[in-house]
């Protein structure tokens, strides 16, 4: 089936070849910052965590995002999203791949990864994101490929397959969850330390996730024959805007809590992401922009979502989704796990930058997932069209 | 009929077990933390807490530092040399810069240490003087708890010590400490100028070891000398103004058992839970 993806017109080439030349350029980085050290990039003593990892819990949510998709087609029967079921699973698979380039580019040690295995310890959160990603990972990668070579051979899928479906569904929100878990239970830093953490974090991937698949759904109309179905979009821009609409609720609770109690720890780093820090006499807001940029891209998707005239239309479909993934692209990929560290446990601002090469490589890691959906896609879409003609 | 009335029967006594099992389970795992630790097994005690701070047990040996902050200012210059002596023999290295800072020992400001305390009119004294910043080597570490490979562990005496060698660098523990305890090696200590220096190691020790890039490291409470039977470095330098009171906090009849006894002292954020075993004598 594979030998499908080496088959493909000019247009299909380009991209690979783009595709190709920025992972080129993020490996000969990633070189660098092997021989280096983690000095590599912009991150410091005091902010411990950059892009790298905020990339990593932006993805997870990507990849379990695709349970909104899984869930309504195989457990409720909806016939709809027939079509698009698979293209959920494969994104899952190359944002799940995306989730460890990652942590192996943020490890001081790298070559020692598989010391997590060889002394496995049950009370570091770590421990067990690793074994429900790579577990994610293993039942996409079995659920995937077994229902699309059914397909191609025009039979049903095995029966045996249906419990690792199933299975499926409370693990896409174990990995998010236990994502949460590596934040919010650690003492000392109050912006993670609150139990709305985990139920944020599902409700932005079911808005971000869909949303990407949505927008490469309907690029995909364009440049190929394959078409996910008008009822399809329209029940995808529901969930969407609906899990959005929560995101936006539970980042307003965190506001309550916040000012209403007025405790210091509990505002400070909504204080620095929304407003500005003012610490010792200087004004700390490198990310203030960001953040209602953010805020900004967020409604204006959801006010598109939400009108009738805009959410027929396929061009505003997509720029709404485009909005509404770099909306929380932001609030997750960069504001949560950078804002935490601000301020440092004792009490001072340090800012983070991130540098040249550690943007570089984190560009060849996102390259590399798009190559692995570019194939994952066009072997999915090339099965599905060869069995309608 | 039957089959459904059996199958219930199933479901309700597997609902039982798992609710029986379930909070044991839990404890299990708390355990992990606890057994990651070693045998000594006085660190147990937040399973007692019911709202309250957690107990602390007097079993096993659990030690302790105790630093009187105003012996340190009387006696100029003397926490300088505490920081410089316990790098030296430690071989922490000195980039030069606060981006790639790797520290053990510290001065720091009272607001900057204990910053939940109110600073309204504050005491001109205290905001002066120099205290000194150290991991706390928590009863209840959660450095320990985060760490997936346990790198970082419990000794038997209670310190909070690493294996360099199985740290894969994560960096889960900084994110964990809410001391700010711990550094990383952002990039090599070992290397050399064209000469074939240290470049960032002065006076290297050779009866310590010197790190690798890429992995974590803070205060090991002077784990190699206390093999020796010697206090910790810095208490060694800090005896002769009698600034620093260390041993074993669970046997009375230490000297730092009754310096805690009778003085004021004072601990980081405890609201946390942690149980530092670094007190502050104000
Ligand atoms: S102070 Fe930090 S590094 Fe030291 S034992 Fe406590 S949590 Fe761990
Ligand atoms: S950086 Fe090292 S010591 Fe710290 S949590 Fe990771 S493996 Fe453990």
């Amino acid at each position: 089936m594979i030998e499908k993806a080496l088959k493909g017109n000019q247009g299909y080439w380009t991209w690979m070849i783009f595709l190709l030349s920025i992972i080129g350029v993020g490996a000969l980085c990633y070189v660098q910052q092997f021989n280096y050290g983690l000095g590599y990039t912009g991150m410091s003593r005091d902010v411990s965590w950059g892009i790298y990892i905020s990339q990593f819990t932006f993805l997870v949510g990507v990849a379990a995002g695709g349970v909104m998709l899984v869930l309504p087609y195989y457990v409720h029967n909806y016939k709809a999203f027939g079509r698009i079921t698979i293209l959920g699973e494969f994104m899952a698979i190359a944002a799940i791949a995306m989730c460890l380039m990652f942590i192996m580019a943020d490890l001081g040690q790298p070559t020692r990864a598989l010391n997590v295995l060889l002394h496995p310890t049950p009370n570091s959160m770590l421990f067990w994101d690793m074994i429900v990603l790579n577990g994610y990972l293993f039942l996409n990668v079995l659920v995937g490929w077994v229902v699309l070579n059914s397909e191609a051979k025009e039979v049903p899928p095995p029966k045996w397959l249906k419990p690792f479906i199933y299975l499926s569904i409370p693990w896409a929100i174990s990995i998010h969850t236990v994502t949460a878990m590596l934040y919010c239970g650690l003492g000392g830093r109050h912006f993670w330390l609150s139990a709305i953490i985990a139920p944020r974090f599902l409700a932005s991937a079911f808005a971000a996730g869909p949303s990407l698949l949505l927008l490469i759904a309907l690029i995909l109309k364009r440049v190929s024959k394959f078409d996910v179905g008008e009822t399809a979009t329209q029940k995808l821009i529901t969930i969407i805007s609906y899990a959005a609409l929560l995101n936006f609720f539970f980042v307003g609770l965190e506001f309550f809590v916040g000012y209403y109690s007025n405790i210091p720890g509990h505002k400070h780093t909504l204080q620095y992401l929304f407003f500005g820090l003012e610490h010792d006499g200087h004004m700390y807001n490198n990310l203030v922009k960001f953040m209602w940029i953010s805020v900004i891209m967020g409604f204006a998707s959801l006010a598109l979502f939400f009108t009738p005239q805009t959410r027929k239309n396929e061009k505003t479909i997509m720029i709404a989704c485009l909005l509404m993934f770099f909306s929380l692209w932001i609030d997750k990929g960069l504001g949560f796990v950078l804002g935490g560290f601000v301020p440092s446990p004792l009490d001072y601002v340090t800012e983070y930058y991130p540098s040249f090469g550690e943007i570089a490589i984190t560009m060849g890691v996102w390259a590399s997932g798009f190559l692995i959906l570019t194939i994952l896609y066009k072997v999915a879409i090339s099965v599905k069209l060869a069995k309608e003609s | 009929m039957d089959m459904k009335r059996r199958n219930l029967l199933k479901i309700a006594g597997m609902s039982a077990i798992a609710g029986v099992a379930a909070p044991s389970a839990l404890n299990l795992l708390m355990k992990g933390n606890v057994q990651a630790s070693s045998s000594a097994g006085h660190s147990d005690s937040p399973s007692d807490a019911h709202g309250e701070m957690p107990a602390e047990k007097p079993t096993g040996v659990r030690l302790g530092l105790a630093i009187d902050v105003k012996k340190f200012a009387e006696n100029k210059g003397l926490a300088e040399k505490c920081v410089a002596a316990c790098h030296q023999i430690h071989n922490v290295p000195d980039f030069g810069n606060p981006k790639d800072e790797i520290k053990w020992l510290w001065i720091e400001k009272f607001e900057n240490l204990f910053p939940d305390h109110s600073h309204y009119k504050k005491n001109e004294e205290l905001h002066q003087l120099p205290f000194l910043a150290v991991c706390n080597h928590c009863d209840d570490p959660p450095c320990v708890r985060a760490c997936p490979t346990k790198a970082t562990f419990k000794a038997a005496n209670g310190a909070v010590i690493m294996d360099f060698h199985r740290c894969i660098g994560c960096r889960f523990c900084m994110a964990a400490c809410p001391y700010g305890a711990r550094s990383f090696n952002w990039r090599s200590p070992r290397e050399k100028d064209a000469n074939g220096k240290l470049k960032f190691i002065k006076d290297l020790n050779e009866k310590f070891p010197t790190r690798m890039r890429g992995v974590v490291e803070k205060c090991n409470f002077c784990a190699e000398r206390l093999a020796e039977n010697l206090p910790p470095k810095c208490v060694e330098i800090a005896a002769s103004a009698q600034a620093m009171y260390f041993g074993d906090m669970n046997d009375p009849h230490s000297e730092i058992s009754k310096v805690l006894k009778t003085k004021f002292t004072i601990q980081r954020k405890p609201a946390l839970g942690t149980l530092p075993s670094v007190f502050y004598i104000i």
